[in-house]
C-alpha cells in the first residue's frame, strides 16, 4: 500500500535519513522502532509531505506522491495522527471530532463513524462537550486518534501514541490500535515503545541513525539478540 | 428550545431595537447619538476583526488601511460633484470620479468590496507569514495605505482629507450594519468553515492534517473581515463628514485593538459591550484631561490621560483577565433565560 524507495532527507547540513527502503502491505500493522533522533519522526512527517526529502520516492497505493500537498494526501486517505496529540484544546470534543470529517460530505457515513469511534473510545461520548484541552492526556490521545479516524484514513500513520501516557493506558491504546486494524485500515506505527510496538506489528524495521539496520516480523525481532540489547532492555 | 422559537424571540429583539432607534433617533441630543453611533460603527470594526485575529488567530494590524479604502470609497462617491470641485484645490479630481454620484448604502458596499479586493491581493502573500511577522506585514499595508492616500491629491485630495461628505450616518444606519455584520460573521463561525477557521487558530499543522486548505481559509477570513472594516470606514466617513490620511494611522487600528481584546477574543457578545463602553468612556474620561484633585494633589492639564488610562485598562485585561470581558460566553436566548430563572428561583429560596 506504501512503498518508500531510497528516502534521503536533509535538515539543513544534517543528512537524517540515509536512503532508507520500506514496505506496508495492506491491512498490516508495520512499525518503525528506534531511539531519539533515529529518524522515525523524520520519516513520518516526510510521507505526509510536512518535510521535504532530498531523494528517494513514496508510492502510496502504487502511485508517486511527489506531487501532493500534506492535504492533498489526507483526503486521499492519508492520515496522520501527530506527535504530541495536538488537538484542537479550546473546541469540544465533538468539534474535533467533526473537523477530522471536515473533507468528508457523506452526512450518513460520517454519523455511522461517530458511532463507532464512541464504541472505541466510550470516555469521549461522555465528554463531547467539553473543551479538548481539558481532557486527561490519555484521553486527549484518545481523541487524536479518534479525530483521524474521522477521516476515513485507508492508512493511519501514527506518532508515538504511547508517549507520556500511564502503562495502562499504553495497553489501552495498543488494543485500540489492534481493533482499527482488524476494521480494514492499515498502519504504519512509530514508537519509541519497542516492546509494545512489536508485539502488535505484522512486521517491523529498526531505524538508526537514518538507516535502518535490521527489518523482520514483530515476533521475531522481539526475540532478536541485538533489538533486545538495544531496545527492550537485555 | 427549539430553532424557531429562537428565531421568533431575535425578530422580537429585532423590532424592540427598531423602537428604540426611532425613540433615540426622535428624542436624543446629537452628543449622545454621536457617541451611539461611534459605538456602533466600533461594532462593526471589531467583530470583523475578531474574525481574522480572535476565531482564524491570525494577528492582522491592518483594519485602519480597510477603513481608509472604504472610507475613500465611500466619501468620492456620495459627494455632490460640485462639493469636489470645491475641495480639490490642488489638483482636480480625475475623472470619472469627478462626476459620479451614488446612494450611500451603493457607495458603502463598493467601499467594503474595494477593501475585500484588497485583502485578497496582500493577503495571498503575507497570510504565509505567522505571529509577530504577519503583524508587522500588515501593518505595513495599512502604512503604505496611508502614505498613497497622502501622495495621490488627484484622487484624495492630499493631506487636506476630503471636506463636507455628506452626513448620511444615523444610528440606522449605523447599527444596521453592526446588526449585518454580526448576524454574518456568527452564521460563518457556526458553519463548517467556521470551525475550520478555529482548527487554523488552534494548531495549523494538525488543521491541515485534517484537510483544511490553510491558504484559501486564512484569505477568505482576511477578505470578510476587510470587507466589513471597509464598511465601517465609510460608515465613519459619513459620520465625521470630514476624512484626512492622518485619520488612519496606526492609532485606529489600535482602538479597535482594544476594543476586541477587552471584549474577548473570540467573543462578538464582548466585543458589541466593549466597543459601546470604549465609546463611553472615552468621552466621560474626559475631565481626566482637563487637571483635576484628589485630596491635596492637584493634577495638571495632561492631553491624552485618556489614552494612558485605556492602554493600563488593556495591560490589565492582558495581566489578569486574558479571555476579556465575557471570555467565550456568548449571548444565547438559552443562556438568557436560564439566568432569569436562576434569579427566580433564588427569589423562591427566599420566600
Amino acid at each position: 500500500m506504501l512503498r518508500v524507495e531510497d528516502l534521503h532527507v536533509h535538515y539543513g547540513g544534517i543528512h537524517a535519513l540515509k536512503g532508507i527502503n520500506f514496505e506496508v502491505p495492506a491491512q498490516k500493522i508495520v512499525t518503525l522502532i528506534g531511539a531519539n533522533g533515529a529518524g522515525k519522526s523524520t520519516t513520518l512527517r516526510t510521507i505526509c509531505g510536512l518535510v521535504d526529502k532530498s531523494q528517494g520516492s513514496i508510492y502510496y497505493e502504487d502511485k508517486d506522491i511527489n506531487d501532493f500537498d500534506t492535504r492533498q494526501r489526507t483526503i486521499g486517505g492519508l492520515v496522520m495522527v501527530p506527535e504530541g496529540r495536538r488537538i484542537f484544546p479550546n473546541l469540544t470534543v465533538y468539534e474535533n471530532l467533526k473537523l477530522g470529517a471536515f473533507k468528508r460530505n457523506d452526512t450518513d457515513g460520517i454519523k455511522k463513524d461517530l458511532k463507532w469511534v464512541y464504541e472505541l473510545f466510550p470516555r469521549l461520548e461522555e465528554r463531547l462537550q467539553q473543551k479538548g484541552g481539558t481532557l486527561s492526556g490519555g484521553e486527549q490521545q484518545m481523541l487524536a486518534v479518534a479525530r483521524a479516524l474521522m477521516s476515513k484514513p485507508r492508512l493511519l500513520l501514527m506518532d508515538e501514541p504511547s508517549l507520556g501516557l500511564a502503562p495502562l493506558l499504553v495497553q489501552e491504546i495498543f488494543e485500540i490500535i489492534e481493533e482499527i486494524n482488524s476494521q480494514g485500515t492499515t498502519i504504519l506505527l512509530i514508537e519509541q515503545n519497542a516492546y509494545a510496538a512489536l508485539k502488535v506489528a505484522d512486521y517491523a524495521y529498526v531505524l538508526e541513525t537514518g538507516q535502518i539496520i535490521i527489518e523482520g516480523p514483530g515476533d521475531e525481532l522481539l526475540q532478536n539478540d541485538e533489538v533486545k540489547k538495544a531496545y527492550l532492555g537485555g | 428550545m427549539s430553532k424557531n422559537k429562537e428565531r421568533l424571540l431575535s425578530l422580537i429583539a429585532l423590532v424592540v431595537l427598531a423602537f428604540a432607534i426611532n425613540f433615540a433617533e426622535k428624542n436624543l441630543d446629537n452628543y449622545t447619538l454621536r457617541i451611539l453611533n461611534l459605538g456602533a460603527i466600533y461594532t462593526t470594526l471589531g467583530v470583523s476583526l475578531n474574525l481574522i485575529f480572535g476565531f482564524t488567530g491570525q494577528f492582522s494590524l491592518g483594519h485602519a488601511g480597510f477603513m481608509a479604502i472604504g472610507a475613500y470609497t465611500t466619501s468620492l462617491f456620495i459627494m455632490p460633484p460640485m462639493y469636489k470641485e470645491m475641495s480639490f484645490i490642488i489638483e482636480p479630481l480625475i475623472w470619472p470620479l469627478s462626476v459620479i454620484q451614488l446612494p450611500f448604502v451603493v457607495a458603502l458596499l463598493l467601499g467594503g468590496v474595494l477593501a475585500a479586493v484588497a485583502a485578497i491581493i496582500i493577503g495571498l502573500p503575507v497570510l504565509r507569514l505567522r505571529g509577530d511577522y504577519l503583524g508587522i506585514a500588515t501593518l505595513g499595508f495599512a502604512e503604505i495605505i496611508r502614505v498613497v492616500s497622502n501622495n495621490i491629491p488627484q484622487v484624495t485630495n492630499g493631506a487636506l482629507g476630503l471636506k463636507g461628505i455628506p452626513g448620511y450616518s444615523n444610528l440606522w444606519w449605523t447599527v444596521g450594519f453592526a446588526v449585518l455584520t454580526i448576524f454574518v460573521i456568527k452564521r460563518l463561525i457556526a458553519s463548517s468553515y467556521g470551525r475550520a477557521l478555529m482548527a487554523i487558530r488552534e494548531n495549523e499543522i494538525a488543521a491541515e492534517a485534517m484537510g483544511v486548505n490553510l491558504t484559501y481559509h486564512k484569505v477568505m477570513s482576511f477578505t470578510v473581515s476587510a470587507f466589513f472594516a471597509g464598511i465601517g470606514g465609510g460608515l465613519l466617513a459619513s459620520l465625521l463628514t470630514t476624512i484626512d490620511p492622518r485619520a488612519f494611522m496606526f492609532v485606529m487600528t489600535f482602538n479597535v485593538l482594544i476594543v476586541v481584546v477587552i471584549g474577548g477574543l473570540g467573543s462578538i457578545t464582548g466585543t458589541v459591550m466593549a466597543a459601546f463602553l470604549f465609546n463611553f468612556f472615552l468621552e466621560y474620561l474626559r475631565p481626566l484631561e482637563q487637571g483635576f484633585n484628589i485630596g491635596p494633589l492637584a493634577f495638571p492639564e495632561i492631553p491624552g490621560l485618556r489614552m494612558v488610562t485605556f492602554s493600563l485598562l488593556l495591560l490589565i485585561v492582558i495581566i489578569f483577565k486574558q479571555d476579556g470581558l465575557l471570555g467565550e460566553i456568548e449571548f444565547t436566548w438559552k443562556g438568557f433565560f436560564s439566568f432569569f430563572d436562576r434569579f427566580r428561583s433564588a427569589e423562591g429560596g427566599k420566600m
